[in-house]
């Protein structure tokens, strides 16, 4: 109800200034910046699509990896604020992961043995980790948690030559 | 044993909790320090996900922070492709498989590091400014 009210009073606002501009703008140079608005609007849906096609795909091929590329999908290409960006792709991911991981069952990948303990410990460190990320500054966190990232990656690649 | 996966499980879980993409953390330490293939470590990724998520957007939706309109746009396309894509990784050999992860971790990291340094900078600066200007 709120979200409409916002968006309604926005929407006249848009208009009314895309009026005074195209009156403007056709004195000026002929063209029209409703059509130009078009034309970005129709750019930010394909480019939409592609990058969730492309989270789709990584995070079927990954099992993983899906949210943090969600993340700029939504705050650059949809408008999220960062707190509901990060909210909603929790969700986004949940039914591709859903669907996934039935696949990687059925195929028999999920070992029970192993799997069983290592889910029931992501449960209690998930419940931890809401906990502590109240308390902690969340940039310098960041930061070293991709620099973890980076050396992963590489002791991967190393462990494989 | 296992002790250590419940200990992997709470290391993956806590970053995950904090929204920073657990998975990316959780699959390293099981193929490097638990001997678990890398599909098998995809798969519990995946598994255990869920019911954090289940949880957490419970939690998200009373507190009225979730935007449907933008998650239908992102899951719509993106749901075939993970389709096809989970079909394609059990024809894909563990080895090969982990060696593309390692190569995927490694440049999302260097992007998000310095995405992060960048946003750092600004806000910093930003925050000179305005002492700047008090102090005028």
């Amino acid at each position: 109800m709120e979200n409409k009210c916002k968006n309604s009073t926005k929407f006249t606002l848009k208009r009314d200034f895309e009026a005074a501009q195209e009156g403007k703008n056709t004195v000026n140079n002929g063209k029209n910046p409703n059509r130009v608005e078009k034309i970005g609007k129709v750019a930010k849906n394909i480019l939409t699509i592609a990058v969730s096609l492309t989270v789709g795909a990584i995070n079927g091929l990954f099992g993983g990896g899906g949210g943090m590329l969600v993340i700029p999908v939504m705050t650059l290409l949809l408008g999220l604020e960062e707190k509901k960006a990060h909210s909603s792709a929790i969700l986004t991911i949940l039914p591709l992961s859903l669907v996934s991981s039935l696949i990687y069952v059925i195929r028999g990948d999920f070992v029970l043995k192993s799997g069983g303990f290592v889910t029931a410990g992501v449960i209690l460190g998930g419940i931890l980790g809401t906990f502590v990320m109240k308390k902690l500054s969340n940039n310098v966190l960041s930061i070293v948690f991709y620099a973890i990232m980076i050396f992963a990656g590489i002791s991967m690649l190393v462990n494989r030559i | 044993m296992i002790f250590w996966y419940i200990i992997a499980g709470i290391c993956g879980g806590i970053i995950g909790g904090m929204g920073m993409g657990g998975g990316t953390l959780l699959i390293p330490i099981l193929t490097l320090f638990l001997d678990i293939e890398q599909r098998q470590a995809q798969a519990i990724n995946l598994v255990a996900f869920i019911p954090m998520a289940v949880v957490v957007s419970i939690i998200n939706a009373k507190q009225k922070n979730l935007d449907y309109k933008s998650i239908l746009k992102v899951v719509l396309p993106a749901l075939p492709a993970s389709i096809l894509t989970s079909f394609a990784a059990g024809k894909i050999h563990s080895s090969v498989l982990s060696v593309i992860f390692a190569v995927f971790i490694t440049c999302l990291g260097v992007v998000m590091f310095v995405v992060t340094l960048y946003k750092c900078t600004i806000a910093y600066m930003r925050k000179c400014k305005e002492e700047y200007t008090l102090n005028d």
